[in-house]
């Protein structure tokens, strides 16, 4: 920063510490933002970094920028700063507040971002009154783009996709955000300003500044929704731009304090302390604390298994898919396991895709198995075909189904695994007959790492007996051969 | 007689990009564009030399992050009277 030293007179005001002392996004730009002359993100931008300068909270802020014309803030603030998916940043402020309670977290979103695809975003953050700030500028169109209707465009008003004008039987009604918050029983504060004129704009620095602060005196939800002027969408200059806020939006956008609850709202309850890396496993109760993964890696062993479990809804389809895939986490195998079941509860098709290897899983979908657990015939005849050569068939059932029985290249074991199930103790234990017949015949992991990741995912010690003789059962059902008794 | 001004205010012509926000801005309307384009290509804003009163608006109004510096004269000021 240039040395302002002048005799007989004091800085008052000038550029504020929160911002970078150079804009490094292009090396043939340092002296320029990317925004257009006259731009309103530069003005909210230098309200919030004055305030983060007069809070001197510059070293614990979080930015979370947008995407939009704002989507290079972090070029510009001398803070933390995380840029996000499109409408996301409410959700992802929440976690960052939520993972580091001591940081300010500045949410900072234009109106298609917010509005439009972040809209539920930032409702339920609003609604959950998370400990954030949001700077919301509403200036009526998208103008990273190329000045499409955003929810917030003004009637009449002409843009790409509203060539005519914005018609409500077409469009509907600018949406109006601060309102709709301000109605919501959990933010503590959410207020409208423009940048429309000195006074206005004098006005909205105490409004940022005080959104923030409320932050930092630990109150809920602050937001501030900015009237903002666009020149270049709006094809005016700079100063036509901003009279327009004055005497135009303001018009749609009533400015005014929706929701001031700062010296009603009752302290938030400290946030839980968050856990050390270390402590984790202790948390997921694994004993030693240490990750079992860690210790039991296995060396030298080259495996790739890819599963393939399927069945309909109800017959612990994808449970049987987890307890393999926790088991072999268990054992040291890179593991995943990837759901796909219908919209029903019970009696929809369910399968789901488990790979168990040696070395990193590429993609966890699993279109060439080389184990088929099929649990009803719809099933086999669905996912029969794709199996490997030399891989394994598992089917529920004695006799193998018409036009299934061609395949003489894979390894076929049926039996009636339901049936063998009820004998051991409760017919819908069939998964783990199933997996017992799994484990048996293709010794795929050791029967502790299966027990150990059973006893996590069940908590009924009657269950958990249960599958126990069910797995036993489907075990003997494959190396004394049992068939079905008639 | 002629009091010294209140206020001084420096403009970063490198930074400027000639919008002319501060213009409509500033009180006393002490600013206006200067004479060169700086490297981008935008005519810059500057002060005219006299008349600011160090109010500190214009740094408000610029969207700038670093344009324009406002600073005021050290001591009481007596107005011309």
């Amino acid at each position: 920063m240039p040395d302002l030293t002048i005799p007989g007179y004091t800085v008052v005001h000038e550029k504020p510490r929160s911002f970078y002392p150079v804009c490094e996004r292009k090396p043939e730009m340092q002296h320029q933002t990317h925004y257009c002359p006259g731009c309103g993100h530069g003005i909210a931008h230098k309200l919030i970094a004055v305030a983060i300068d007069e809070l001197g909270i510059q070293d614990r802020t979080v930015l979370i920028s947008p995407v939009g014309c704002s989507v290079f803030a972090y070029y510009y603030f001398d803070t933390g700063n995380i840029q996000v998916a499109h409408g996301r940043a409410p959700a992802v402020a929440t976690a960052v507040k939520r993972s580091r309670p001591e940081s300010i977290v500045i949410a900072y979103q234009g109106d298609g971002d917010l509005a439009a695809i972040g809209a539920a975003e930032i409702l339920h953050a609003a609604n959950r009154g998370e400990p954030i700030t949001v700077i919301f500028i509403n200036n009526g169109t998208y103008g990273m783009t190329g000045g499409q209707m955003a929810p917030t465009t003004l009637i009449g008003q002409t843009t790409t996709t509203t060539p005519f004008g914005r018609n409500v039987w077409n469009e509907g009604y600018p949406l109006h955000v601060s309102e709709l918050l301000a109605s919501l029983e959990a933010p503590v504060y959410v207020e409208r300003v423009g940048l429309g004129s000195n006074k206005q704009i004098m006005n909205a620095a105490r409004a940022v500044r005080r959104a923030i602060e409320n932050q930092v005196k630990g109150l809920g939800f602050s937001l501030v929704e900015i009237l903002s002027p666009c020149p270049t969408i709006w094809k005016m200059n700079p100063v036509e731009a901003q009279r327009r806020v004055l005497e135009e939006t303001v018009k749609t956008f009533p400015l005014g304090q929706f929701r001031d609850r700062t010296k009603s709202a009752p302290a938030r309850p400290a946030a839980a302390p968050v856990p050390l890396f270390a402590e984790i496993p202790a948390i997921l109760g694994l004993a030693n604390g240490a990750s079992p993964a860690a210790k039991t890696m296995r060396s030298g062993e080259t495996i790739d298994w890819r599963v393939r479990v399927a069945g309909f809804g109800g017959q612990g389809v994808l449970m049987l898919g987890e307890v393999l895939a926790e088991a072999g986490l268990d054992a040291g195998f890179e593991v995943s396991w990837l759901p796909s079941y219908g919209p029903e509860m019970r009696s929809g098709t369910s399968n789901c895709h488990v790979r168990l290897s040696s070395k990193p899983i590429d993609s966890p979908l699993v279109l060439h198995p080389n184990v088929l657990l099929a649990m009803n015939e719809p099933s086999l005849r669905k996912f029969l075909a794709p199996v490997e050569p030399g891989g394994w068939v598992f089917y529920n059932g004695t006799e193998i189904p018409q036009g299934c029985a061609g395949r003489l290249d894979v390894h076929f074991i049926a039996r009636p695994f339901a049936e063998i199930a009820g004998n051991a103790g409760d017919a819908r234990s069939a998964n783990m007959t199933m997996l017992g017949a799994l484990l048996e015949a293709t010794g795929m992991l050791a029967e502790e790492r299966v027990l150990a990741a059973l006893r996590r995912r069940v908590s009924s010690g009657h269950w958990l007996e249960v599958d126990r003789r069910a797995l036993d059962g489907g075990r003997e059902a494959v190396t004394k051969g049992v068939r079905h008794e008639s | 007689m002629t009091t010294p001004d209140r206020g001084l205010v420096l403009i970063d012509s490198e930074e400027c990009k000639g919008c002319a926000l501060c213009f409509e801005a500033c009180p006393p309307k002490v600013l206006r564009f200067g004479e060169l384009l700086n490297r981008y290509g935008y005519r810059s804003a500057a002060y005219a030399g006299a008349g600011c009163t160090g109010c500190g608006i214009c740094f408000f109004a610029c969207p700038e992050p670093g344009a324009i510096t406002v600073l005021r004269r050290e001591g009481r000021v007596c107005q011309n009277n």
